[in-house]
């Protein structure tokens, strides 16, 4: 088995873990985790598609990919969380 | 410059930054880049009409390396449909935020909704659409929450992080893309993809992330909430054009790019899910007690009639009779697209008047709102398909395709459905057209009536006598070696 596809089936269990957590979870916060260790997942399976041998340089695509999708994935749960604390100001008035 | 397929994105998006740096302006900026995107998208759609699909390497780098931006029949007519929506529900809500303090903020979010939707059409790179579905997303996530109740931002909250959870199977499906297949340009996809394992997973991550966006059955619990609490012009694009974005995005997956690895029991399954939407949706929809309830339960069951097409597209030879009941897809979610944004907005104007939107008190709204009971009734129309509306032509397409394939099982499913979404609106129209006073006396037609007409009159009128030009630009594809 080799390196790359070690990290690329741990980040489909990382996947997989997230997506149960975050249907059976109720509150949002670990919820919110649970998202971010999917998304963890899907980064890692990404980073370890560019591995193409010791000889070869990696591939800059998969990277440029993983950028564009964290700062997709810290945008959108500053979103959430700024949601939530409105929620809870709400609750609180 | 004589492509002009960048400037459908990057109209709304400059009028954004605009209206970002000059809130005081914003309503008529907003208004403004409406309609030069408005403007834009005609450019578009004129050139696809006389020359067939149209390409743009976005910088000069040619696809592989950079990103193509790709305009063929389907996408041009989901375009004029958005963009024809937008226009009109932007006449309303320069009325609607005339006198909030989240005027200016609503402007920014609501051009940036249109800059991804044009996008989103456009785009001919898996990855781009993963951006585009985001962006798509979290405007509309925003854009949900300003009523600013507790109800509407719970439930904006929860449309989010089941939108994430989507948007991160998809993104998983385009890592299997690329890892089998080297690259994410489209249409070198649609020739590279065969079928195997790579491409069967890939294909119902990505395909589960979209069923969520599109909210089918038994993954719509997220939609009504959202749509029925947001502001009545959020819910009208909600409604008919985010949702629409996702099921244009599964119809471009299995008939452009997976057309090899789909099969008759995988299409099957979403026909059957589909057909459990209608029944559903509309039987909730009967019992809804308030009136944007009841919209955003039609929704679900107008969604699921879309999906009753694909198990009777696989089992279609390639020919005329298929693309005949492709069209007739379209044409149900154009009309679909313009009938619910319509019926939304009346629904805003109801309730800005009686403060209000319960159903069994509106008696009176005839009388006091002519115009809206009038466009009420149109969009009603439009949902049951009657005749002259573009969903009636759809329907009967649609019902023709299960008598040649032989497939009888949609054939209650259709009956049942249409008669439960006649009786969902003669209900309402029932009590909008008897006598009461549950809406205060109206002195004129108010501006805010015009355009929920014009849309209503769009989908019964427009769409059923001008039904053809769909037929016509829908076999334009990008992905069949370009034109013709």
């Amino acid at each position: 088995m080799t390196q790359a596809l070690i990290y690329a089936l741990t980040g489909a269990v990382l996947f997989m873990l997230g997506v149960r957590a975050t249907l059976l979870r109720e509150t949002l916060l670990p919820r919110l985790l649970a998202l971010n260790v999917c998304g963890a997942g899907v980064f890692l399976i990404f980073v370890s598609l560019a591995y193409r041998g010791d000889s070869l340089p990696v591939d800059p695509v998969p990277h440029a990919l993983v950028l564009t999708g964290l700062v997709v994935a810290i945008s959108a749960t500053a979103l959430a969380l700024a949601l939530n604390r409105r929620l809870r100001e709400m609750a609180d008035e | 410059m004589n492509n002009p397929l960048i400037w459908p994105v990057a109209v709304p998006l400059l009028s954004a930054l605009l209206a970002l740096l000059w809130p005081r302006r914003s309503t008529w900026i907003g208004l403004l880049g409406s309609a030069l995107s408005l403007a834009a998208v005609v450019l578009v759609s004129r050139q696809v009409i006389e020359s067939g699909a149209i390409e743009l390497a976005l910088g000069g780098w040619s696809p592989g390396l950079g990103i193509a931006l790709r305009a063929d029949g389907l996408s041009v007519l989901m375009l004029l449909m958005s963009t024809l929506v937008s226009m009109a529900v932007a006449v309303y809500a320069s009325v609607y935020f005339s006198r909030s303090e989240r005027r200016s903020e609503f402007w920014v979010l609501w051009l940036l909704l249109i800059t991804a939707l044009h996008a989103l059409f456009l785009s001919g790179d898996l990855f781009n659409l993963y951006v585009t579905l985001e962006l798509l997303g979290l405007s509309a996530v925003v854009l949900a929450c300003l009523g600013g109740s507790r109800e509407s931002l719970q439930a904006a909250l929860n449309y989010l992080v089941l939108g994430l959870l989507a948007s991160m199977a998809f993104l998983i499906g385009v890592a299997l893309i690329y890892a089998g297949y080297g690259t994410l340009d489209m249409a070198a996809l649609a020739a590279a993809i065969e079928s195997g394992p790579t491409a069967w997973v890939a294909l119902s991550l990505m395909t589960g992330g979209l069923l969520i966006k599109s909210a089918l059955f038994p993954l719509h619990f997220w939609l009504p909430p959202a749509h029925s609490n947001a502001p009545a012009p959020v819910s009208a694009v909600l409604s008919a054009l985010v949702v629409k974005a996702a099921v244009y995005l599964i119809l471009r997956l299995w008939l452009a790019l997976f057309d090899e690895v789909v099969t008759q029991t995988a299409a099957l399954v979403l026909g059957l899910l589909g057909g459990v939407a209608v029944l559903w949706g509309s039987w909730v929809a009967l019992q809804a007690e308030r009136l944007k309830l009841m919209a955003a339960y039609s929704t679900v069951a107008q969604v699921g009639y879309l999906f009753l097409f694909l198990p009777l597209l696989a089992a279609l030879p390639e020919g005329t009779t298929r693309d005949v009941a492709l069209g007739a897809l379209v044409l149900l979610a154009l009309t679909h697209g313009f009938a619910k944004s319509a019926f939304f907005l009346a629904a805003g104007v109801i309730m800005q008047r009686a403060g209000h939107d319960r159903i069994a008190e509106l008696g009176g709204t005839a009388r006091a709102l002519p115009v809206t009971a009038f466009t009420l009734a149109l969009a009603g129309v439009a949902l049951i398909g009657l005749p002259p509306s573009g969903s009636f032509l759809a329907k009967w397409q649609l019902l023709s395709s299960v008598f040649i394939t032989g497939q009888w099982i949609w054939l209650p499913v259709i009956a049942v459905g249409t008669l439960l979404a006649g009786a969902y609106t003669f209900r309402l129209l029932g009590y909008a057209f008897a006598p009461g006073e549950g809406v205060g006396p109206s002195l004129s037609v108010g501006r805010e009536e015009i355009p929920a007409v014009l849309l209503a009159l769009a989908a019964t009128l427009l769409l059923g006598f001008w039904a053809s030009v769909v037929w016509e630009l829908v076999p334009i594809s990008a992905y069949a070696g370009g034109g013709g």
